[in-house]
């Protein structure tokens, strides 16, 4: 492993081509003009559907599909643009040998003594690949969108939102300061807000928004305070000068380290759904299909491994929050893995994978594998994309056949589906090689990229403290096989076995159109060939890179190492050396097969006990019962939270209103009041005891002090 | 610009006009008929508004002191001063108040349909009040114009306001005349110290020069601040301010919140800071104010959390965003002072909507309770979308004037006092926990309500109305600079003078 030369990188003499950035601000503004003009288009719909609802109508408004083609041109378009004009600058950093970020700056923000926040862009080999994925897996989106949301009245208002989200999701990545980086930080939580909640009408839907802003909010506070953290010590909030400097203004393992780099965690935590605030993801699958694959598993809820990524340097010096980003990353795979081996709900359990791979992230960059953590955002956007996408066309034909006989069965339950794969051929194919993918079997890009997650961890135990990584590199091993079961699990659930719709039902089942089965056949080729861009070199020189015929080797690495070699050369100057074998021996290649095996043998071996299950659909199903039942009901931690932490709010909220307020504070106001109409008893004598006159008389005793003191 | 305002000398007669053109217009007003007094307020308060603009241009940006600024004996006997002036900071407050005037007038119109000439002449006359409050560079000056302010608030909620309007009125009047009963024994002492140097004077910049000692500070310190944070108000001294709101009409609602909260915050940078720097950094002072500033955030969020009425959880809000502005002042910190008052300015604007959008439902559906709305988002698509936007200006999302005001002030409070600061910072918690139920409940949800299937949405005058003050959360959220760097000087002499004034020697006979 090639860990140790990263300052000698730096100093390499070539002469490099300059990389010119090719109009950034358009790539962020495209997307917000998306908004505007399809925003405009849905206040014209909305006025119209509101008059309906005034003349009379329910329901069914009067639909006038006019403007959707407006809709349908604009709202993929700009992200299609963007992500063209993404390629380009891709192409001009990617020949040109970039050391140093590139800082667009437009205009000065905030202002005011020492503090200089300017309204500013950041492109480098991070924001690059993050901007690559938004757009490009975010384009995928919109057009398999436009399928899925054809026949929705909101189609206009949909797509507003959808591009917004994409603009200020390019603002996270892009921003060059901590505060421009928390525009879109709080801003892609909006977005998330409000397409949770997109059916709005319907109760639990605007809750499921709701909660997820507020659990957002408990980081968005860690943020906060660890940029407050930040400004006292760097006196700047500017990446291009925080980072640089850290080394030399930091202390390694100090307090102050440690402490900005928690508070930023909490904030991770809260965006990507990591313990404890992971909660409000299950419930965001309330929201559109598209909108759980692009917010809920591809984009927004990477952006806390972003931004460990991003402040490696200063997670480098903090080996304590660092062992706390792995601990939580591990935990919550773990967790989440287990609960989503008894769900029900196929995006629940999609859901409840995407938190645990989200846990997988957080532990590679917090063993210090930085780079490995935006391998397995880049695979996982590809594989988890597909996932939702393709559970986005089965739902979509469950519902088209139910609602022709009028049958209120859940769509989203699987165990109302059964023998899909007959109907829909192409959206099995695709799920099979996402899941294939996930689950970690070789060539796929899951497999790749998981690997080194779990490789990099195990290396961690030979460096501090080794107990807790060899824990951790245990319970990783152990997730990833949860994975392969809860997956094939799914895809047997949905897919395979006889067909529970009903008959009536089942002759209504298609396959999705073509706009919505293209994105998953690019996506499903994404999810084969997405894990070859970091081949490492050992591997790709076994027989699992078939003796070096995979195309590549080691690219991300290399790519990202210009961001990251700071953070390595501090690892390295107070780690040392890395180690180079897993905690009970064995090399890369050993594991990295072992796992493959496993991961297929468990496919295998849960795709036959599968086959045998008796599954009755939702209506008839008795409620799960012992451990399932634990796992059923997420082990409770919903219920826990509501008992320890909302009820005592809203029981402190209520006493400070009824008590506090009214009785205490209110009682001695009044009763001072009462002491002093008592003893004004004498001077009411003089007053018409009409209450606007104390008016008058409060001002005449104004003045009455005033010539009392004057003279 | 610069140079037509030169030609027309509008540094010398700008804050005259600003102060008694609303008080021609009352005159204009009471000689009018009724029906037509509401149109001729809108074109005064507009023209004025309009006017005003021109001080952008004409403030020299970089300079700390007053400007515009002109003094002429008014009592001279008692040293009483006819003395105008703007600084940075007063220039906001002048300019926010002739922004509010006229959306407030206009927002009237449907709401107040009784002795309608009487509203409006009050109205006017209480700007005349306002702006002087903000420009007054004389004690005695700023005190008539500080109870001035008082007396047609008093009659707006007690003759156009509520149900209970009589006790809130009452409740009001009270709360703020005690406070300032004592701020004014206050000024006296201080008209009698300056007396030591000749003859008396209550101008501003007289004061300013006397010397006082730690304990005539700190004493002088409670009365004023007790005057003020009632005003603000502050934890505990807010009770006032949740019935007075939920009482008073649409408009009075909006110009308490906008404009009339500021004033105590603005007579803590004008006078507390700059008289009695002393007091204003004694450890146990700041801590006080700190320690209720910061109460003030939590415990209104969540008492605003609970509110079934809307407008009172929106009175409530204002105790807490208020107490971002008084711990900002308190920190004695540029970032935090500064910080403060982009609050002030945001939620000027902000909290005004809030109150406009609430009075809109309530004409047309005769409630406030969240729970008698519900899935208003379909029939009044222009409607939600003004209040979510208001809404989240309030809870200050980055991109809108909230934020930069919550985000400076609590970054200046960690700079001097990080664990207030951490405390404080929850309040972005729990401004979503309160504002988000409400949004939800009122826009979001089942259509459920046959009254509200056919409620109309937004008329061409409430547009109107709320666009630019819509237009004005973004623009300052993204672009605050300029608002900044006009602040700036002014607040730097402010903290240079509280660093750099030892307190005089305590007398030998104390």
């Amino acid at each position: 492993m090639t860990l140790a030369p990263f300052p000698s990188l730096l100093q390499e003499g070539a002469q490099p081509a300059a990389y010119e950035p090719v109009l950034p601000g358009l790539i962020v503004l495209l997307p917000l003009l998306g908004f505007l003009v399809n925003g405009v288009l849905a206040m014209r719909v909305g006025a119209r559907a509101a008059a309906a609802v005034r003349a009379g109508a329910d329901g069914a408004e009067h639909q006038d599909d006019g403007h959707k083609r407006w809709v349908t041109l604009v709202g993929p378009g700009v992200v299609g643009l963007s992500f063209v004009l993404v390629l380009l600058n891709f192409a001009g950093m990617f020949h040109a040998d970039l050391h140093d970020p590139v800082v667009v700056s437009y205009w000065s923000w905030m202002v005011t003594g020492a503090l200089e926040v300017d309204a500013a862009l950041q492109l480098d080999q991070l924001s690059m690949i993050m901007m690559l994925v938004v757009t490009g897996v975010g384009f995928l989106i919109h057009v398999f969108s436009v399928g899925y949301m054809h026949d929705d009245p909101g189609y206009a208002r949909y797509f507003s939102y959808l591009n917004l989200f994409v603009f200020f999701m390019l603002v996270l990545v892009l921003g060059a300061s901590f505060p421009v980086m928390f525009v879109g930080w709080e801003g892609v939580g909006l977005c998330s807000y409000l397409l949770i909640g997109f059916w709005f009408q319907d109760r639990e839907k605007a809750d499921a928004g709701k909660k997820a802003f507020i659990v957002n909010r408990i980081g968005d506070f860690g943020f906060l305070v660890a940029m407050f953290l930040v400004f006292t010590t760097f006196g700047t909030l500017a990446f291009a000068e925080v980072f640089p400097e850290a080394p030399a203004l930091l202390e390694y393992g100090g307090a102050t380290v440690t402490a900005i780099t928690l508070f930023f965690f909490l904030g991770a935590a809260g965006k990507s759904a990591q313990i404890p605030l992971y909660v409000w993801l299950p419930d965001a699958m309330a929201g559109p299909t598209p909108v759980s694959a692009l917010i809920h598993a591809a984009t927004m809820v990477t952006a806390g491994v972003y931004m460990v990524a991003r402040m490696a340097v200063l997670f480098a010096l903090a080996p304590v929050s660092s062992a706390v980003v792995a601990t939580v990353g591990v935990l919550t795979a773990l967790l989440a893995a287990t609960i989503a081996l008894a769900q029900y709900d196929i995006k629940k359990v999609l859901a409840y994978s995407t938190i645990s791979q989200l846990g997988y992230m957080f532990l590679a960059v917090g063993v210090g594998a930085y780079y490995v953590g935006i391998f397995h955002l880049m695979t996982h956007a590809f594989f988890k994309a597909l996932l939702f996408l393709g559970s986005g066309a089965v739902i979509h034909a469950m519902h088209h056949a139910l609602h022709r006989t009028h049958s209120h069965a859940d769509p989203q339950d699987m165990r109302n589906m059964g023998g899909l794969r007959a109907s829909m051929p192409v959206t099995w194919i695709t799920m099979w090689i996402a899941t294939l993918a996930i689950a970690g079997v070789w060539p796929l890009a899951g497999f790749f990229s998981k690997d080194e997650i779990i490789w990099y961890a195990g290396l961690a135990a030979s460096s501090s403290y080794p107990a807790l990584f060899t824990v951790l590199w245990v319970l990783a091993l152990a997730t990833a096989l949860l994975t392969a079961i809860y997956m094939t699990r799914l895809m047997v659930m949905t897919f395979h076995g006889a067909n529970r719709t009903g008959r009536e039902e089942a002759r209504h089942l298609h396959e999705a159109p073509r706009v919505m089965t293209i994105p998953l056949v690019v996506l499903a080729v994404l999810s084969v060939v997405g894990g070859w861009v970091n081949v490492p070199e050992e591997v790709a020189a076994s027989v699992l890179g078939l003796a070096g015929a995979l195309p590549t080797s080691e690219w991300l690495h290399h790519w990202l190492e210009p961001i990251t070699a700071g953070a390595a050369a501090i690892r390295y100057e107070h780690l040392g050396e890395p180690a180079h074998a897993a905690p009970f021996g064995g090399g890369e290649v050993l594991w990295a097969g072992l796992s493959t095996l496993a991961a297929l043998a468990l496919v295998l071996f849960t795709a036959r006990a599968a086959a045998r299950w008796k599954v009755v659909p939702a209506a008839r199903a008795a409620a799960p019962t012992g451990f399932k039942s634990l796992l059923f009901n997420k082990w409770y931690v919903d219920e826990f939270y509501d008992r320890f932490v909302v009820q005592p709010v809203l029981a402190a909220s209520r006493f400070s209103w009824r008590v506090i307020d009214a009785v205490l504070i209110d009682g001695a106001v009044n009763g001072l009041g009462l002491v002093t109409r008592a003893g004004g008893a004498f001077v009411s004598l003089f007053q018409t005891g009409q209450v606007n006159t104390y008016a008058l008389v409060l001002t005449l005793g104004v003045l009455a002090i005033l010539g009392f003191v004057v003279f | 610009m610069t140079s037509l305002l030169q030609a027309v000398a509008f540094d010398s007669w700008i804050l005259h006009v600003l102060v008694w053109g609303p008080m021609a217009a009352m005159l204009h007003v009471l000689l009018e008929d009724e029906e037509r007094s509401g149109h001729i307020a809108f074109g005064w308060t507009l023209a004025l508004f309009v006017v005003s603009l021109g001080l952008w241009w004409s403030f020299t940006v970089g300079d700390p002191g007053f400007q515009m600024a002109s003094s002429v004996p008014w009592i001279e006997a008692w040293g009483v001063h006819y003395a105008l002036g703007i600084d940075g900071i007063s220039l906001f407050m002048v300019l926010l108040s002739c922004f509010t005037a006229p959306i407030t007038i206009l927002g009237s119109f449907r709401y107040i349909t009784r002795r309608r000439k009487s509203f409006y002449a009050l109205m006017l006359l209480l700007q005349t009040g306002i702006i002087g409050v903000f420009t007054a560079l004389d004690l005695m000056l700023f005190y008539v114009f500080f109870e001035l302010t008082l007396v047609p608030m008093y009659f707006i909620v007690g003759v156009w306001g509520g149900k209970r309007r009589i006790y809130a009125a009452v409740k009001f009047f009270l709360y703020t005349a005690v406070g300032s009963l004592l701020m004014l024994v206050g000024i006296l002492y201080l008209y009698a110290a300056t007396a030591g140097a000749g003859d008396g004077s209550f101008a501003y910049l007289d004061i300013l020069g006397v010397s006082l000692s730690m304990r005539e500070q700190l004493w002088l310190f409670a009365a004023f601040a007790l005057a003020f944070s009632i005003k603000v108000p502050l934890f505990p001294f807010h009770t006032w301010l949740p019935d007075a709101h939920v009482e008073a009409p649409t408009p009075g609602s909006v110009v308490l919140a906008a404009i009339l909260l500021k004033m105590g915050t603005y007579g803590f940078l004008r006078f507390l800071l700059p008289f009695f720097p002393a007091a204003s950094q004694h450890p146990s002072v700041v801590t006080v104010m700190l320690v209720l500033g910061t109460a003030g955030i939590v415990y209104a969020a969540w008492v605003a959390a609970v509110q079934p009425d809307a407008k009172k959880l929106v009175a409530y809000t204002s105790v807490a965003h208020m107490g971002f502005v008084v711990i900002g002042i308190f920190a004695l910190t540029l970032n935090g002072i500064q910080g403060g008052l982009v609050v002030m300015i945001s939620h000027g604007i902000s909290t005004g909507a809030l109150f406009l959008i609430l009075g809109m439902l309530y004409e047309r559906r005769h409630t406030r309770l969240t729970g008698e709305f519900g899935g208003l988002a379909r029939v009044a698509p222009m409607l939600a979308l003004a209040l979510v936007i208001t809404a989240l200006a309030s809870i200050g999302l980055p991109g809108t004037s909230g934020f930069v005001g919550e985000f400076l002030a609590l970054l200046g409070t960690f700079e001097t006092h990080p664990v207030t600061a951490v405390i404080a910072t929850s309040g972005v918690i729990f401004a979503a926990y309160y504002m988000l139920p409400m949004v939800q409940r009122v826009l979001f949800n089942e259509l459920d309500r046959e009254e509200n299937r056919s409620m109309p949405d937004l008329s061409r005058r409430e547009i109107f109305i709320l666009s630019p003050m819509v237009a004005l959360m973004i623009v300052i959220g993204v672009a605050p600079t300029p608002i900044l760097e006009r602040m700036e000087p002014s607040v730097e002499a402010i903290l240079e003078r509280v660093h750099t004034t030892p307190p005089a020697e305590e007398p030998a006979d104390s």
